[in-house]
């Protein structure tokens, strides 16, 4: 027999509204917005890097257009990826504990990706001599 | 995590084959869900042969048969049997809908599947536990909230003000949208549900209505509201046709809109 004599009315109130998640949403939307210009952007830099080797893929970045668009494309995709990711683990995983250390545990993830990726962008730029 | 299997003692085990009903030329296999908690052990399948010459043209009107000449232990929420009351709502050929309006040849197969609505507790048989489902459409406070003094007559509205309303009044709470969203299998505790959400957008936009603000502090949450990753099995199961999803997006672009 159940043990919790909680009423319908207060599980479903719960603690209460938030007062959060429209900031979130707006992220998402917004980082989406600017993945759809940067991801096209994104291949073509690929196929076009490629093309010349090693020797032609850091000269091509070192440009300094493409080091632009290339951070910010990283920067856009890391921060759109910490948020879906975010939305999964609070979908899936209800266990208190586990849940936060997941969530802090993907923003570490994604903002050293961001930047481990950003930094070589920048030494290959920097290396280029600007 | 969250719980994918069904719990212990839960999972339907084959149950009784009934027996065809005699001289019936023309008989389908209805394949339907048993349980009961005074009997205890798991739920069961069994299975019925409806004399379809002698059964009215609705999923309703097969349970019914059943009821009256097979099984009368077979229990099962119906009332207005014209879609208007949302009460025999279940989950028929793998697809939740309402009973009296579901035609038994609309549903594929030789053999029709007859559930309860999923990932509720069921009380018995076809008969779930609608009480949290309630609650959450209790939360969003479905009538209308004014501070101005009641006109002597009535609130008025413009031709266009009520248009708003089309779309959502009709919902019938059935609980179709609700139990058929993923989000809310996962997170039914915390989620309001594409039903809640439907009545609440049809009192945000009412023009009558003087809470919006208070309304939209209730609703915003990570949980509540925005758990909503519009999957749309609300509006495709929705028997009176309506669209939770889009009603569910317009509230979050209210959110928005008073943001930005």
């Amino acid at each position: 027999m159940s043990t919790d004599f909680k009423t319908p009315t207060g599980a479903v109130r719960g603690l209460g509204a938030a007062r959060a998640g429209t900031g979130h949403h707006i992220k998402q939307r917004v980082s989406a917005i600017a993945l759809l210009f940067l991801v096209p952007w994104f291949l073509y830099a690929v196929i076009a890097a490629s093309r010349g080797g090693f020797d032609g893929a850091t000269a091509w970045l070192a440009q300094p257009w493409n080091a632009i668009l290339m951070i910010l494309t990283l920067g856009a995709a890391f921060y759109h990826m910490r948020l879906g990711i975010q939305v999964i683990i609070e979908d899936y995983i209800h266990k208190a504990g586990m849940k936060q250390g997941l969530l802090i545990l993907n923003t570490f993830v994604c903002v050293g990706l961001f930047t481990a990726t950003a930094l070589s962008v920048l030494k290959v730029w920097i290396s280029a001599g600007l | 995590m969250v719980q994918l299997t069904l719990p212990k003692g839960s999972a339907p085990k084959k149950g009784k084959q009934w027996p065809k009903p005699e001289g019936a030329k023309n008989t389908k296999a209805f394949k339907i869900y048993r349980y009961s908690p005074e009997e205890g052990g798991n739920p069961r399948w069994d299975t019925y042969h409806v004399d379809m010459d002698r059964c009215g043209p609705m999923v309703l009107d097969v349970l019914i048969w059943i009821k009256n000449n097979v099984d009368p232990t077979l229990a099962f929420r119906r009332s207005c049997r014209e879609g208007v009351c949302g009460s025999c709502s279940m989950n028929i050929g793998g697809r939740n809908t309402i009973a009296c309006t579901k035609g038994w040849d609309e549903v594929a197969g030789s053999t029709i599947t007859i559930a309860p609505l999923p990932h509720l507790p069921v009380v018995k048989d076809l008969v779930p536990d609608l009480t949290t489902f309630y609650a959450q459409h209790a939360y969003v406070q479905p009538f209308l909230k004014t501070d101005t003094p009641e006109p002597e007559k009535e609130w008025k509205q413009s031709e266009e003000q009520r248009n708003e309303l089309n779309g959502l009044y009709e919902c019938i709470l059935c609980a179709c949208c609700t139990t058929s969203c993923p989000s809310y299998w996962w997170n039914g505790d915390k989620y309001l549900g594409p039903a809640a959400l439907l009545q609440a957008y049809r009192w945000l936009i009412d023009s009558r209505d003087e809470a919006t603000g208070e309304r939209l502090d209730d609703l915003e949450d990570p949980f509540k509201l925005y758990r909503c990753h519009t999957i749309m099995n609300c509006a495709q199961v929705c028997p009176k046709g309506l669209n939770p999803a889009k009603a569910i997006a317009k509230v979050k672009h209210m959110m928005v809109e008073r943001v930005a």
